[in-house]
């Protein structure tokens, strides 16, 4: 009997599903070896299938998104009992990711920016989700939008982490044959090397020993060379901090790393890690000429927690209710 | 790193009533003892005393510790102790950890506050201490050879010191001559020796001797390295007259084209003229002269007819086109005696210094006794009238919230030599304005209950005003006379204003470049204000001096002598231990991004590109931790202050 897999999505774009299907004719080496029995967003398997099996009985559950209402945290839930592993797949599962960046408002303030505020939006009576919502004697159920975004680990135990935003197909690829050969890492572990991008960066030999940055610049600003190290031309590049194994690919497009794989397992805060190592790059010693240098740098929190604001120890906009 | 199998000691310091008298120390053993890892607790009154330290040892050898914990006082003042108390019970010295409870706690709280928070300390090393690590110290070798920065008495006698000792000195001096304020007074206080006297002496045998590089017009402009290995670079001004060439015959000053001397002379403070070509006064050290660019006409209008160097013949030591130089020099220890200055009078803008010319300073009244000075040792006024009523107002630019707050220690016993001196010199009757008078010293009450024998008056009270008296160019000062409790105004002929001494302008830069504290007041800051007077908190740095605060000359010279002797010792053990708290790069998973290379203010990474990994030089590492904290990928670790130690600390404040 092949192994059993699962896939599911919860508060993201989708791009880490178009991961999967990004594995292009290898999909068809993944699907001989195991049986996929639940992919809501290609195939036609419900909720009341996988309650329906024995706990234990999936293999491996890929989740990719993060946590952000109660239909997530019970997919999640329910998903942890029945597989063996679970993997964190992608950036918003492993650390929060984009969707994580809501956590820098309360949750009133998001439903009035969607709801009310957004100038695309027609809601004249100031209509609000809510759970439950009568209708022709009927009633509606819709899931709870909490308070936080959480990312997968921070809701349920996760075995392994696989980042990006999203992964590279051969991470997957690897990720799959390493669970169908049982070469699986110790618990916990991100599928992933665990040295930075400048390791494998085609430009590394042009990085100069030491970099006095004087004007940080957006890549809208400025012509950039497609040899030179992105830092040294005054680009916000995160390599220095962000784990390898995306194969440079922005950079491989011309665009600076914006630390979508995380940060190594020897750092806690990637964007405290990172921002602290940018900031010693600066190229003054007068301290309003590094503000004056720093403030080139636009949204840092945005910039440095872009993909892991919900395991960051940054203060959140408001404490989370006991969810 | 795994966690060991931790034995903890917990030793908790009453430090007399420093600790016990705040922190409930029965308490805070009852809670170490509950502690994980901890085997055994104790306290006791003096944990540094031999007692102490034997607890500790006796409990290692029979309870088998292999951690050890002391809550005491600063680890500046005792972890030194403690670590070598272990290491003699064979424990090593890197699995002792100090937690602060006198300076971080007792001497800042109060109440069960402060048991509460001595807890959260103690709890917090605990778990730190079990992650600990023994480590080795290094052996790095010193360089043989001394930096004194300053030519005063202090930079003077910490030279001498040590190049009789056999050690090679380098003295680096701002000014054209070494001698520093020391050379401008007349008279010292109390022995009324004649100060050239006493310091030309010293300044020439600096000049003769053999293990000392003097040079004088020159700056230090940077400073890098670390104890027994500092690398300093000089900047040696241009004088035009080559140093070794001229012999201080003075006949190109005699030829100059200026045939009177028509330029404020910096030496006598203005209060007499110099030619463009001079030497700063008569004693200089060395005897060489020197061209003042901004007077000289050659250097204005490039037409002079240059008699000087007629003058100076075959010598040829004047040269016009000389340019600066930056010499580099490497030493092992530097000692700083950069000296003071003296209050700006003008800021006090009722005594009318710069505004009424028969005010003066004190130290320009040294000037105008000195027989080398402006009037040849007369003591004339501006208009050339012996004065025959003078007042001396203390306290200028001391102990007051406006300007300084501290006593300057030297200004009472100087004004007394004054009113002395000026008594003697003209006859005046001579008035001392004084706060309190402040003679502790040696002879110092006995000097002056002789100058109040001579007849000098003194008034107790602070002058509130000088003003203009009627005609005669005569001054009225108006002060409140404590004593009699009644305002009294004083006509005098002149003012002495007895400035206070404060830290030099360019104090702050100065003590950048070199790395050391300075306190609020801008003096540099001693180790230990009573146990290390001489060191500083940067290792191979040390004070000589009034760069530390106000002191008199006795003082200064004993000082310059602990300096030396501090420098001395360090130099004499050739090699020193570093401590091992070393960064380290863990070459397996760096990834080569050079984000630490140009970090290090030591110079100790370098980038190995055959690996393609950064590479730390431990001998040259200082364990400032700069590089591990900008080490974007967690690949550069610290000894001593690893991960896990820091995390733990933390966890165990906040639990």
């Amino acid at each position: 009997m092949k192994p059993k897999v699962a896939f599911y999505w919860c508060a993201s774009c989708g791009g880490c599903e178009e991961a999967v299907v990004d594995l292009a004719e290898k999909v068809l080496d993944v699907v001989a070896a195991v049986d996929i029995v639940f992919w809501p967003v290609a195939l036609d398997f419900k909720r009341k299938d996988v309650e329906a099996m024995p706990d234990g009985s999936i293999a491996a559950a890929f989740i990719n998104g993060a946590i952000r209402t109660s239909e997530q945290e019970e997919m999640a839930h329910l998903l942890r009992r029945k597989a063996q592993v679970v993997i964190a797949f992608g950036a918003c599962a492993q650390t929060g990711g984009i969707p994580g960046l809501a956590n820098l408002y309360d949750r009133e303030s998001v439903l009035a920016a969607v709801y009310r505020e957004s100038p695309s939006t027609a809601n004249a009576e100031g209509v609000l989700p809510q759970p439950h919502y009568p209708v022709n004697g009927e009633a509606l159920e819709l899931p709870v939008f909490h308070e936080r975004v959480r990312a997968l680990n921070q809701v349920i135990p996760v075995d392994y982490s696989i980042p990006g935003c999203p992964p590279t197909p051969k991470l997957l690829a690897d990720a799959v044959a390493a669970l169908l050969t049982g070469r699986l890492p110790e618990r916990g572990a991100v599928l992933a090397p665990d040295k930075a991008l400048c390791e494998e960066c085609p430009r590394r030999d042009s990085k100069p020993e030491k970099l006095a940055i004087q004007q940080f610049k957006r890549p809208h600003e400025t012509l950039i060379e497609t040899d030179k190290c992105l830092l040294a031309q005054g680009l916000l590049c995160l390599g220095p901090a962000t784990r390898a194994g995306c194969e440079a690919r922005c950079i491989q497009g011309n665009m600076p790393c914006t630390g979508c794989f995380g940060a190594t397992s020897r750092v806690r805060d990637f964007g405290a890690k990172a921002l602290s190592a940018i900031a010693s790059l600066t190229g003054s010693n007068d301290e309003a000429e590094i503000v004056q240098i720093l403030e080139n740098i636009p949204d840092p929190v945005g910039s440095f927690y872009r993909y892991s604001l919900p395991v960051a120890p940054l203060p959140a906009k408001r404490a989370p209710a006991a969810e | 790193m795994t966690q060991p199998s931790a034995r903890i000691g917990v030793y908790i310091c009453h430090c007399g009533t420093n600790i016990a008298g705040t922190v409930d120390v029965a308490a805070l053993r009852e809670y170490a003892a509950t502690l994980p890892h901890v085997v055994v607790a104790r306290d006791y009154k003096y944990m540094c005393s031999d007692p102490g330290q034997e607890l500790i040892k006796t409990d290692i050898a029979e309870n088998g510790l292999n951690r050890v914990v002391v809550a005491a006082c600063s680890p500046h003042l005792h972890e030194h102790t403690f670590r070598s108390a272990c290491e003699e019970a064979g424990l090593n010295p890197y699995l002792c950890h100090m937690v602060n409870i006198r300076e971080h706690d007792s001497w800042v709280h109060t109440g069960p506050a402060a048991t509460e928070k001595a807890k959260d300390l103690l709890r917090a090393a605990v778990q730190r201490v079990v992650w600990n690590e023994p480590l080795e110290r290094r052996q790095i070798p010193i360089r043989q050879s001394v930096l004194v920065v300053g030519g005063g008495i202090a930079g003077i006698h910490a030279a001498l010191t040590l190049a009789n000792a056999g050690k090679k000195v380098y003295l680096v001096e701002r000014e054209p001559s070494i001698g520093g304020h020391m050379a401008m007074f007349d008279k010292t206080f109390p022995t009324l020796d004649c100060a050239a006297c006493i310091l030309t002496p010293k300044m020439t045998a600096v000049k003769s001797n053999p293990n000392i590089t003097l040079w004088t017009y020159s700056e230090v402009i940077s400073v890098e390295g670390y104890v027994g290995d500092f690398r300093v670079q000089v900047r040696r001004k241009p004088r035009y007259v080559i140093e070794d060439l001229c012999v201080g015959c003075l006949e190109c000053v005699e030829a100059c084209v200026y045939k009177q001397p028509k330029f404020a002379d910096e030496f006598n403070l203005g209060l007499s003229k110099r030619k463009p070509i001079y030497l700063p006064f008569p004693q200089a050290v060395p005897q060489v002269v020197l061209i003042d660019p901004e007077t000289c006409i050659e250097f204005k209008s490039g037409k002079c007819k240059k008699t000087c160097v007629e003058a100076c013949g075959e010598r040829n030591a004047i040269d016009f086109n000389q340019k600066e130089t930056i010499e580099t020099i490497e030493v092992g220890a530097i000692i700083l005696a950069t000296g003071y200055q003296t209050f700006d009078a003008s800021r006090i803008s009722y005594y009318g210094y710069g505004t009424y010319p028969n005010v003066y300073t004190a130290l320009e009244v040294e000037r105008l006794i000195n027989a080398s000075g402006p009037t040849g040792g007369e003591l004339v006024l501006r208009d050339g009238r012996k004065p025959r009523t003078v007042g001396i107002i203390h306290c200028v630019g001391s102990r007051d919230e406006h300007t300084n707050r501290w006593c300057s220690r030297v200004c009472c016993m100087y004004s007394l030599k004054l009113a002395h001196l000026v008594k003697e010199r003209t006859g005046a009757e001579v008035y001392n304005f004084y706060i309190d008078m402040r003679t502790p010293g040696k002879g110092f009450e006995e000097f002056y209950n002789r100058v109040a024998e001579e007849g000098v008056h003194f008034i107790r009270g602070k002058v509130a005003d000088v003003y203009p008296a009627n005609g005669d160019g005569q001054l009225t000062l108006k002060v409140e006379d404590t004593l009699l409790g009644q305002v009294r105004k004083i006509p005098v002929d002149m003012v002495i204003l007895a400035v206070g001494l404060e830290p030099r302008a360019d104090a702050t830069e100065v003590r950048r470049m070199f790395n050391i504290s300075c306190s609020s007041e801008g003096w540099f800051l001693e180790r230990h204000p009573k146990l290390a007077p001489v060191n500083t908190f940067t290792d191979g740095i040390f004070l000589a001096g009034c760069c530390q605060g106000p002191k008199d000359i006795p003082d200064t010279v004993a000082q310059a002598g602990a300096a030396a002797a501090e420098a001395f010792q360090l130099l004499d053990l050739s090699a020193i231990e570093m401590e091992p708290n070393t960064a380290y790069v863990l070459e397996g998973v760096c990834s080569g991004c050079k984000t630490c290379v140009g970090l290090c203010p030591y110079n100790a990474i370098s980038f190995l590109a055959d690996k393609h990994v950064a590479h730390i030089n431990e001998a040259l590492c200082k364990g400032c931790g700069t590089c591990v904290a900008a080490c974007p990928s967690g690949s550069i670790r610290q000894h001593l202050f690893e991960d896990e130690q820091i995390f733990e600390e933390v966890h165990g404040i906040m639990a």
